[in-house]
């Protein structure tokens, strides 16, 4: 055990130096985990690689909007896609401030600016059947007053929010007989095969560009206006003005709604790559084909996700093993010791990732911390129960013997809970490699990437390639420690295994 | 010398031990004979410094013996248990030279004195390399025997040395201890249940019952004067019945 773990750790220090090196000048672009900020993103990531002033690092597919925005105020990233609904509502708090200007004016005290609209506006909107629209000749939301007996399904979010249904109900005066929740990758199905007749949609979605459903106007203007801009920072815009003149050129008052909901379409029903849609909107040939890229990609997240995997258990392993020692010394401090680690397991991965960020910012090491504390629980706990399990008269023969305190422990007492204690190691690392894809949320990189971005397209193959990949891995670590256990546990205690008494 | 003045031990309201009072003179063996429970093992630990008691004293060498101070009789006692109390992750070498290595002897002497308590017990030179696991019942014994010895301590305290053997290596390894302490010429503390092992071995005998002392003395006196009906009582329920005393 002792010869072992400085070597693991060596090992996990030897991969992360090289991949800390990197270049100075670097513009972090982000965004959040559904089809169109990760189009939006790559678009502007194309924009500013060709503009050549900075290196480009795509922090792709982070949380939700509380993640991203914290990633860009605390300078982790650039900048990301956001909407003046979304900066208005969700985190100015502020319904009024929904004009640019107003926005710009709010945001400068923070150090973020953001650019002027794009061009489209991704609201909420209320769809029908094409053929259920032209019989009852609905064109407008208040056309819906004069049919009750419609069924509607509508996602939760919209059916809670001040700003969904509820608001829309009294604005309008609407009575609906039949409203029930839907998923919303499912609702499109629903509306199609005429279980129901309304649902709500995103005014960008790419399936508005297939026929067989018609967007009813919303003519007493309910819905905010939910207008795409880029969010930046001010520093950004002061280093690479030429990057930022380039940007604003190229995506502010380019793409309206039905560009964006074609862009949507091909990503979201085509199945083509975000990079190649991207690229097909600034009319650049995309770079390299996808197979090689996707290759590429595989190699960089495997050696990230290992990174996560072996730094975060290793330090668990150094700091878990005296915390179980500990543990197991002292009954009291050793139950409250017990119970601050198992708390830390019930706080929820992503929530402990989020608190990360206002300490940490996003990136490599709030993901190795927060796993870090997730691996710890494991070690603890089998630490603690190898040796309070130990056979006590053994423990007794041991002090006639001469063997007392360190001695004690570490030839007598390690050795016996050698087994329980790699155990411990074992399930921590099969689950860390798990639990590290939850990492991609907050740009830690690792098979997650391609799991949340599979998850935002709604790409089963682009999940797989996450998935499969991390459970191959964790059987790799879980044949790994078969070995380490012929190394580390003593040949007479796996003989004494070997034949039960 | 081993002495134990009025030692007194309970568990909450469990009485482990009770008045008990007991001397071992220099290099003869003393048995505590009992049932389980008579609290014959607790008194082992306690003059062992393992177990503080609640009233009484353990004396060794003229020196008393508390938790506190139980390092003092590293290298003095020698402790054999049932089984020979191996660690199963150590060879049986290395089982031997534990007490060596913790007082820091150099390896050639370990070496040697390996080579002397081989010869001694009458262990098979090739069992010292194996795992406990990998030794029959005897040889564990010898080991766990060798590993009490290998300091020289003037005081050995064995514990049930005996009680995990089947009947035959038992009476084989009873004869060869009998041996063994008097060529030793060791103070000799010896914990059983066996009647027979107490007469072969021991010199005196302390009988306890329910950790209270019932009888002291020679194996004779017992026999002949009890003190007490239990202690007829105890001897005669470890005795051969007549049928089998008649075809031996």
């Amino acid at each position: 055990m002792r010869s072992g773990l400085p070597l693991i750790l060596a090992a996990a220090l030897g991969l992360v130096v090289p991949a800390g090196a990197a270049p100075a000048e670097v513009v972090g672009v982000g965004s959040k985990s559904f089809t169109e900020s990760y189009l939006l993103a790559e678009i502007a990531a194309q924009v500013l690689e060709t503009a050549g002033e900075a290196r480009v690092e795509r922090r792709l597919g982070l949380g939700g909007t509380g993640i991203t925005f914290r990633a860009v105020a605390h300078g982790s990233i650039d900048l990301y896609p956001e909407y003046t609904g979304t900066l208005a509502r969700a985190i100015l708090k502020d319904a009024a401030a929904t004009s640019v200007p107003a926005i710009r004016a709010r945001l400068q005290p923070l150090g973020l600016t953001v650019s002027d609209p794009l061009g489209f506006d991704n609201t909420y909107a209320l769809g029908v059947r094409e053929d259920l629209a032209r019989r009852l000749g609905l064109r407008r939301i208040s056309d819906l007053r004069d049919h009750p007996g419609l069924t509607a399904a509508f996602s939760s979010g919209f059916l809670e929010r001040e700003d969904g249904w509820p608001g829309l109900r009294r604005h309008y005066g609407l009575a609906l007989g039949d409203v029930r929740a839907i998923e919303h990758a499912l609702a499109y199905q629903a509306l199609a095969s005429g279980r129901v007749d309304v649902i709500d949609i995103f005014s960008t979605d790419g399936r508005l560009t297939r026929p067989g459903i018609v967007v009813l106007e919303d003519d007493r203007d309910f819905f905010p206006a939910y207008a795409a801009v880029l969010l930046v920072r001010l520093e950004f815009t002061e280093r690479f003005p030429r990057s930022w003149a380039a940007l604003r050129a190229a995506m502010v008052g380019r793409i309206d709604q039905g560009t964006m909901a074609r862009l949507n379409a091909a990503a979201d029903l085509d199945g083509r790559s975000v990079r190649e849609v991207a690229a097909d909107f600034l009319g650049a040939p995309a770079a390299g084909d996808d197979g090689t890229l996707l290759a590429r990609e595989l190699a960089r997240l495997t050696v990230e996700h290992l990174i996560l995997v072996a730094v975060a258990v290793a330090t668990a392993t150094l700091v878990g093993i005296p915390l179980g020692i500990l543990a197991a010394r002292s009954t009291s401090l050793g139950q409250l010791e017990l119970m601050a680690v198992g708390a830390l397991q019930t706080v929820p991965a992503l929530a402990l990732l989020c608190f990360m960020i206002p300490l940490l910012g996003i990136g490599t090491v709030p993901s190795l911390v927060a796993l870090f504390l997730y691996a710890l629980l494991p070690i603890v706990r089998a630490t603690y129960t190898g040796l309070a399990t130990l056979d006590g008269r053994l423990l007794e023969i041991a002090g006639v013997l001469g063997l007392d305190g360190w001695r004690r422990l570490l030839r007598i007492e390690l050795p016996l809970a050698s087994i329980s204690i790699l155990a411990g190691v074992k399930t921590s690392a099969i689950l860390t490699v798990g639990t590290a894809t939850l990492a991609a949320f907050i740009g830690g990189g690792g098979y997650g990437t391609l799991i949340v971005r599979g998850l935002a397209l709604d790409d089963v193959g682009t999940i797989l390639a996450g998935a499969v990949p991390a459970a191959v891995m964790a059987l790799l670590f879980h044949g790994l420690f078969e070995l380490v256990d012929r190394l580390l546990v003593p040949r007479g205690l796996r003989l004494t295994l070997a034949r039960p008494a | 010398m081993i002495a134990v003045l009025r030692a007194t031990k309970r568990y909450g309201a469990i009485t482990a031990l009770e008045d008990v009072s007991l001397e071992a003179r220099r290099g003869t063996t003393h048995v505590l004979l009992g049932s389980s429970g008579s609290g014959k093992s607790t008194l082992l630990r306690a003059i062992l410094g393992l177990v503080p008691l609640d009233a009484g004293d353990v004396v060794v060498d003229g020196l008393p013996v508390t938790p506190a101070s139980r390092r003092r009789l590293v290298g003095q006692v020698g402790y054999v248990v049932q089984e020979g109390g191996l660690y199963p992750h150590l060879t049986a070498r290395d089982n031997v030279a534990l007490p060596a290595d913790a007082v820091g002897w150099p390896r050639p002497r370990t070496a040697e004195r390996l080579d002397a308590l081989t010869a001694l017990v009458g262990l098979d030179e090739g069992a010292l390399g194996r795992y406990p696991s990998q030794l029959s019942g005897g040889q564990r014994q010898r080991v766990g025997l060798m590993r009490a010895l290998v300091l020289d301590p003037p005081l050995l305290l064995l514990d049930e040395p005996l009680a995990a053997l089947d009947p035959i290596v038992r009476a084989d390894l009873q004869g060869e201890l009998r041996r063994l302490f008097a060529a030793l010429g060791k103070t000799v503390l010896l914990v059983t249940h066996d009647v027979r092992e107490a007469v072969l071995l021991g010199a005196t005998i302390t009988l306890l019952h329910r950790g209270r002392v019932v009888q002291q003395g020679a194996f004779a006196d017992l026999a002949r004067r009890p003190a007490q009906p239990f202690v007829s009582e105890f001897l005669g329920a470890q005795a051969p019945p007549p049928e089998l005393r008649e075809l031996l």
